[in-house]
């Protein structure tokens, strides 16, 4: 019998299931009562699609930093078999919390970018908990301009806290680095889809996240900034973060609601990282799907239907002139 | 809403006082004078912050500003609420106080004769914070500055994407810089001027994305800024961190200009800029209005 670790708070349910399950087991449940066994299993499974399919904002966080979700780096060996990283910025430095390089993907070339958290402490520390310095988006920026040279589609992974806010970041331009990016991308002639696959860490995320088709993993997360920021800026004290990841709006089924995204990749149940190869699975069609659409588009209809998808965000009224 | 101080910490204009005390060299200054002194101060030269009426009025020829979209309202797309405040109150509130209806007051004017649109932002309203609104207005200022084929100025003033409209105000970043980036293509100059504080995503996207970019004095520019970063590196920051004199030695900004010289620089740079936009570029720009916005092909 398989065990399965259900280690966030809102999975108590389960584990308490579970453990039934494994005293039926030592009982030698298998051979006394299976039907018993299988109801059991059975019950497990649906009481965690309940859960996992009515998750709040701050369960979803929870599901999103996870620490065995999939990274970057796992869907690209799942997906991409001939994945060739490139590295620099040519200008400074080589950042390691954002990764980028070529890929076959439909028989065609693609320029792949994405965050990397890193697994376990110390690739975590080598990872800069997927936190890129400027020069990881002056990297993004010299992949981005190379897929547009040479025509290849580009497809970013997006799955980072936010950009760092270390001093010499300020030294580098972070701001300048991100800014830089939204421009080129909205203009780049070639079709961009991005995917949050995690934690959409505002302008950190959005700095390689201009693009044609916007989708988010069913328990990722994008904010503008984080519950914990929010909080402790709107509600005085970062304790409340769940109540500002709550009023943010932050799950990925809530940002779906506001249009901003362009939909949803389902998740096996539980979350991707109870079955990494199904999720890559998934994210593989929507990637196949989405491409092949934006395919049919010149590039300039592809830069000018960009334009209207971000021109059209936004939401305001016609008040008095004061 | 996010405020943002060096070791300076300037409270909330209002004009009414006799007096003030220079937040940086602890002066007491009487009104007239630092008013005549446009609201600096004549000791350690502290830039005090502008209303964006204060600033328009200090940079363009008088009588030829002409506002628009002025009646622009945010609407609490989700809801807001946090600690019993309710955001669609708060912006009526803000709105009364501020005599504005959001953070960014757009239209066009002329400077020493020549046209320019322009953007200038208000810390006032909610610490000059983007949301939905200022996103489409500044937006909708640089497409008019494509059509009109004019120079663009954005004055930023800002704590920030405004956290109550969500992802809303984190997508005005890529709507405001897609459309400089239109601006940008069409050969069209485009004059950042940065005051302070000016941070975050709006340092992010359309402030540092000036073709020239000007800073006043002293001022606080910066994405993260001094106090997260010295929660997150726990460690104290020199003074001056994130300071436009900072940007200047690490090579971010074009220009630092005194605020009495402000006008003055950017009339030189309309100048310099004049024979580049009546005919440069053959751009065939393909126009046209859906539902009141416009949209662009390059032919």
């Amino acid at each position: 019998m398989e065990s399965q670790k259900y280690d966030l708070e809102f999975e108590q349910p389960l584990v308490d299931l579970a453990e039934e399950r494994l005293i039926m087991h030592q009982e030698g449940g298998e051979l006394e009562n299976p039907q018993r066994m299988q109801a059991a299993a059975e019950e497990l499974q649906t009481r965690m699609q309940e859960i996992y399919a009515s998750l709040n904002a701050w369960q979803t966080v929870q599901v999103a930093r996870h620490k065995e979700r999939p990274r970057t780096t796992t869907y690209i060996r799942l997906i991409f078999e001939d994945f060739l990283e490139l590295h620099g910025d040519r200008k400074f430095g080589d950042d390691t919390a954002l990764i980028g390089g070529l890929a076959t993907f439909n028989d065609q070339t693609v320029m792949l970018l994405g965050h990397q958290k890193g697994y376990g402490a110390k690739d975590q520390q080598f990872r800069n908990f997927g936190m890129p310095h400027p020069e990881g988006y002056r990297k993004a920026y010299r992949l981005l301009q190379m897929a547009g040279k040479f025509k290849f589609p580009v497809i970013c992974l997006i799955d980072t806290p936010g950009a760092f806010p270390g001093l010499a970041d300020e030294e580098r331009g972070q701001a300048e680095a991100i800014a830089s990016n939204l421009a080129l991308m909205a203009r780049l002639p070639v079709p961009i889809i991005a995917v949050v696959i995690g934690e959409g860490g505002s302008g950190g995320a959005l700095g390689i996240g201009v693009a044609d088709r916007l989708l988010m993993l069913e328990h990722s997360v994008y904010t503008v900034a984080a519950p914990e920021a929010a909080a402790s800026i709107l509600w005085r004290d970062n304790a409340f973060a769940p109540q500002a990841a709550e009023a943010m709006r932050i799950s990925a089924r809530e940002v779906l609601a506001t249009q901003i995204i362009d939909g949803l990749i389902p998740e096996p149940v539980g979350g991707a990282h109870r079955d990494p190869a199904l999720a890559a699975s998934h994210l593989q069609t929507a990637l196949k799907e989405h491409l092949w659409d934006l395919s049919q588009y010149t590039p300039a209809k592809l830069i000018e239907m960009r334009y209207q998808k971000f021109r059209s965000i936004g939401r305001f009224g016609q008040g008095d002139n004061r | 809403m996010i405020t943002f101080s060096t070791e300076a910490v300037e409270s909330r204009i209002v004009p009414q006082h006799i007096a003030v005390k220079c937040p940086n060299c602890k002066e007491l200054l009487f009104e007239r004078e630092y008013r005549k002194n446009l609201q600096v101060c004549p000791g350690c030269h502290y830039h005090f912050r502008l209303t964006a009426q204060e600033r328009i009025k200090l940079l363009v020829d008088a009588e030829s500003f002409v506002e628009s979209d002025a009646d622009l309202v945010a609407v609490d797309p989700l809801h807001f609420v946090n600690q019993s405040q309710v955001y669609a109150e708060k912006v009526v509130q803000e709105g009364q106080k501020a005599g504005m209806n959001d953070a960014v007051v757009t239209g066009h004017a002329t400077i020493a004769g020549r046209p320019l649109a322009l953007c200038v932002m208000d810390f006032q309203f909610i610490g000059g914070s983007m949301g939905s609104v200022v996103g489409e207005k500044i937006t909708r200022t640089i497409e008019h500055a494509v059509l009109a084929r004019i120079p663009l100025l954005i004055a930023s003033a800002s704590g920030g994407a405004r956290m109550q409209e969500g992802l809303y105000s984190l997508m005005q970043m890529a709507k405001t810089s897609a459309a400089l980036a239109t601006l940008s293509e069409a050969g069209i100059p485009y004059f950042s001027l940065l005051t302070n504080p000016t941070s975050g995503g709006v340092t992010a996207s359309f402030a540092m994305l000036g073709d020239v970019i000007l800073a006043e004095p002293g001022g606080l520019i910066c994405f993260a800024g001094p106090r997260v970063i010295e929660q997150f590196m726990h460690e104290k920051l020199p003074s001056g961190t994130a300071s436009a004199e900072f940007l200047l030695q690490h090579g971010m900004l074009d220009l630092i200009v005194p605020r009495h010289k402000l006008r003055q620089a950017l009339a030189q740079l309309l100048r310099f800029y004049s024979e580049v936009v009546p005919q440069q570029h053959r751009l065939r720009m393909q126009t046209h209005k859906t539902r009141g916005r416009m949209s662009f092909s390059a032919a």
